[in-house]
C-alpha cells in the first residue's frame, strides 16, 4: 500500500505525515489534555469535591436516567425499522431510510424547539397540558423526546445495512424448520447482529449523556431538577467556576474515551461500522 | 444498491431451494405489519409530527411577518456568520481531513491505530466539553491564546473562535468520507501514470482526485450541514454578540427566552429548510457518484 508513489520523495511523505499530526494534535488531542488539565488545576481535592457536591451528584442521575430511557427505546426501534427494511421488500424503502436519518442533519436548537411549540405553554398542547397538570417542557419528559429525537438515526442506522447484508436465508430456514418468529428473531437474528447493535447502543449512548443544544432548549436549566451533565457543565462555566466545570466535564470525557475505545476494538474484531460512524 | 443487494441474496436463496423459485410469492417471514407499524408510528410521533409543526406554526405567521422576522438584519447577520464560518471550517477540513485520511492511507507510523480512533473523539465528546475546552486554549491567556495576543489575533469570542470550533466538529466527515475511497483507488492507475512519465502532483491531480471527489464533496456537504447546525461546541468560543458573532441556532435560543415565538420558529424553519436543501445535495452527490460509476 505505501509503495505506490514513489519513495524517492521520503522527504514530502515524513512532512505530509507531520503536517496530518501537527493537524490532529492540534484540533483533537490538545482540547482533550485541557479538559483534564483544567479539572485537576486546584488539585485532586477540589476536583473530588465538584463531583460530589449535590447539584453535581442529581445531574449526573439525571443524565444516567435519560439515557436509561431513550436509549433502549431506540434499540426497539431500531430492531423494528432494520427488521421491516431488510426483510420485506415495499415502495417507498429508500425514502423510509431517508427519513430515518432525517434528525442528524437537523440542528439540535431546532429538535428542541420542535417540542417547545408542542408542549410548552405557548405550544398546541400547552394549555390541555396545564389543566391536568402535566408537564413536559421544563421537566424530565421534554429531555427524554428531545433526546430520543437527537439519537434517532443511530441504531437503526448501523442495523440496516447489516441486516440487509446478511440477507433472509438463516430466518427462512428457521422458520421452515418451525421455529416461531419471534424464537427466530432471538436466536438467528440477534447472534447475528450482536456486534453492530453494541456498536449502535454506543454511539447512541454517547449521544443521549452528551446531547446539549436540544436538552437545553427543553430543561429550563432548574438546577438539581432538570440539569444533565451537560448543562450543568454549562451553568458552572457560566459562573466563572471553571474547576467544577471542567471537572464534571472530564467525567463526560471519559465517557467519550471509553465509547472509543470499544468502538475502535469493535471494529478492530469485527469491522463493523467504519464509515458509517455518522 | 440496497435493493439490487437483496434481490441478490434474494435469488441466492430461491436457488438454494428450487421451491421458493415462483415469482413474487409472499415471504414467510413474519412481523412485517408489526414492525412497519411501530417504525412509522414512532418516526411519526418523534420527527414527522413534531417538524411538521415548526412548518405549520411558521405557515401560522403569514408571509410578511415570516419574512420581517425571519429575515430581519439581526438574523440575516447570523445566518452570514453560521453559513460563513460552517463553510470556511468545512473548507479547512477539506484541505486537511484530506491529508490526514491520505496518511492514514498511504503510510505507516507509530500510532497510526491509536491517531486514526482519535479522529472519531469529535463524534464522541459532549459538544459542551469541547466548547469549554477551547475556549480555555484559545481565550487570551489561554495555552494557544497567549501566543497569538501579542501577534494581534484575537480568536476567542471572534467568528475565528467559531471557525475553529467548527473545524473541531467537522473533521470526521471529511476523513471517514474520502478513506475508504481513497484505500479503494486502483493502484494499477497510479502505476500506470508514473511510468508514463506523470509527476506525483500530476497524478494526484489527474488520476486520484476525481476518483475521491464525490466522497470528499459528500465529507464536505456532510461538514458544512453539521457546522451550520451547530450550538453547543460554539457558544462558549463564539463570544455571542449581535451582528459580530452571533450564530443562528442561538438566535433561536435568545428569541425563545424572550418569549419571541414567532422569531424563533422563522428562523428555525430557515434553518430546517437549509437542512433539507443539504440533504438533497448529499443524496445528489451520491446519485451522481453512482452513475459516474456506472458510465
Amino acid at each position: 500500500m505505501s509503495a505506490r508513489l514513489p519513495h524517492r520523495s521520503a522527504r514530502a511523505r515524513r512532512a505530509l505525515i507531520a503536517l496530518a499530526l501537527a493537524f490532529i494534535g492540534f484540533f483533537l488531542v490538545l482540547p482533550l489534555v485541557a479538559v483534564f488539565a483544567e479539572a485537576l488545576a486546584k488539585g485532586l481535592a477540589t476536583y473530588g469535591t465538584a463531583l460530589v457536591e449535590p447539584d453535581a451528584v442529581s445531574a449526573i442521575k439525571l443524565t444516567l436516567l435519560v439515557a436509561a430511557i431513550s436509549v433502549p427505546l431506540n434499540v426497539v426501534f431500531g430492531l423494528c425499522a432494520a427488521w421491516a427494511v431488510a426483510k420485506f421488500d415495499f415502495r417507498g424503502k429508500s425514502v423510509l431510510v431517508t427519513l430515518i436519518d432525517l434528525p442528524f442533519s437537523v440542528s439540535p436548537v431546532v429538535a428542541g424547539l420542535v417540542y417547545v411549540l408542542l408542549f410548552g405553554a405557548q405550544g398546541w398542547f400547552g394549555p390541555w397540558l396545564v389543566d391536568h397538570g402535566v408537564r413536559i417542557i421544563f421537566a424530565v419528559p421534554g429531555i427524554v423526546l428531545a433526546t430520543i429525537l437527537v439519537t434517532f438515526p443511530f441504531v437503526a442506522r448501523e442495523l440496516i445495512p447489516l441486516m440487509q447484508e446478511q440477507g433472509r436465508a438463516d430466518e427462512e430456514a428457521a422458520l421452515a424448520l418451525g421455529a416461531t418468529g419471534f424464537k427466530t428473531f432471538l436466536r438467528v437474528t440477534l447472534p447475528n447482529i450482536r456486534w453492530g447493535l453494541l456498536y449502535g447502543v454506543l454511539l447512541c449512548n454517547a449521544r443521549a449523556m452528551g446531547e446539549f443544544g436540544a436538552v437545553s432548549v427543553v430543561s429550563g436549566h432548574l438546577r438539581g431538577l432538570t440539569n444533565t451533565m451537560p448543562l450543568h457543565v454549562e451553568i458552572l462555566y457560566n459562573e466563572y467556576n471553571f474547576v467544577a466545570a471542567f471537572a464534571v466535564a472530564s467525567l463526560l470525557a471519559l465517557l467519550a474515551l471509553v465509547t472509543l475505545v470499544l468502538k475502535t476494538s469493535l471494529e478492530w474484531k469485527f469491522g463493523y461500522g467504519r464509515g458509517s460512524a455518522k | 444498491m440496497e435493493i439490487a443487494l437483496s434481490s441478490q441474496l434474494q435469488m441466492q436463496a430461491a436457488v438454494e431451494r428450487p421451491r421458493k423459485r415462483r415469482r413474487g410469492r409472499k415471504s414467510i417471514i413474519p412481523g412485517f405489519g408489526l414492525t412497519m407499524g411501530f417504525t412509522l408510528a414512532w418516526l411519526s410521533l418523534i420527527v414527522l409530527i413534531p417538524l411538521s409543526a415548526l412548518f405549520l406554526r411558521a405557515a401560522g405567521l403569514g408571509w410578511n411577518e415570516f419574512l420581517a422576522v425571519g429575515f430581519s438584519p439581526r438574523a440575516m447577520a447570523a445566518y452570514r456568520i453560521s453559513f460563513g464560518t460552517a463553510l470556511g471550517a468545512a473548507a479547512v477540513n477539506g484541505v486537511f481531513g484530506l491529508l490526514t485520511a491520505w496518511v492514514f492511507v498511504r503510510y505507516e507510523f507509530p500510532g497510526k491505530r491509536l491517531l486514526n480512533a482519535m479522529v472519531d473523539l469529535p463524534f464522541a465528546l459532549p459538544t459542551a466539553v469541547a466548547g469549554i475546552a477551547l475556549t480555555a486554549l484559545y481565550s487570551p491567556n489561554g495555552w494557544v491564546g497567549q501566543f497569538l495576543e501579542p501577534l494581534g489575533i484575537k480568536v476567542a469570542y471572534t467568528p475565528i473562535g467559531i471557525t475553529i470550533a467548527l473545524i473541531f466538529i467537522g473533521l470526521p466527515f471529511i476523513v471517514r468520507s474520502v478513506e475508504p475511497v481513497l484505500a479503494d483507488v486502483s493502484a494499477d492507475l497510479e502505476e500506470a501514470a508514473l511510468s508514463l512519465g506523470a509527476r506525483p502532483w500530476q497524478v494526484f491531480l489527474r488520476v486520484i482526485l476525481p476518483v475521491i471527489l464525490p466522497a470528499l464533496l459528500t465529507g464536505f456537504a456532510l461538514a458544512l450541514a453539521r457546522g451550520i447546525g451547530e450550538y453547543g461546541s460554539v457558544i462558549f468560543i463564539a463570544g455571542n454578540m449581535p451582528f459580530k458573532s452571533e450564530i443562528a441556532p442561538l438566535l433561536i435560543v435568545t428569541q425563545l427566552e424572550q418569549y419571541e415565538y414567532a422569531a424563533a420558529t422563522a428562523i428555525a424553519t430557515v434553518l430546517l429548510l437549509a437542512s433539507f436543501a443539504m440533504l438533497l445535495l448529499i443524496n445528489g452527490i451520491q446519485a451522481w457518484t453512482r452513475r459516474r460509476m456506472a458510465a
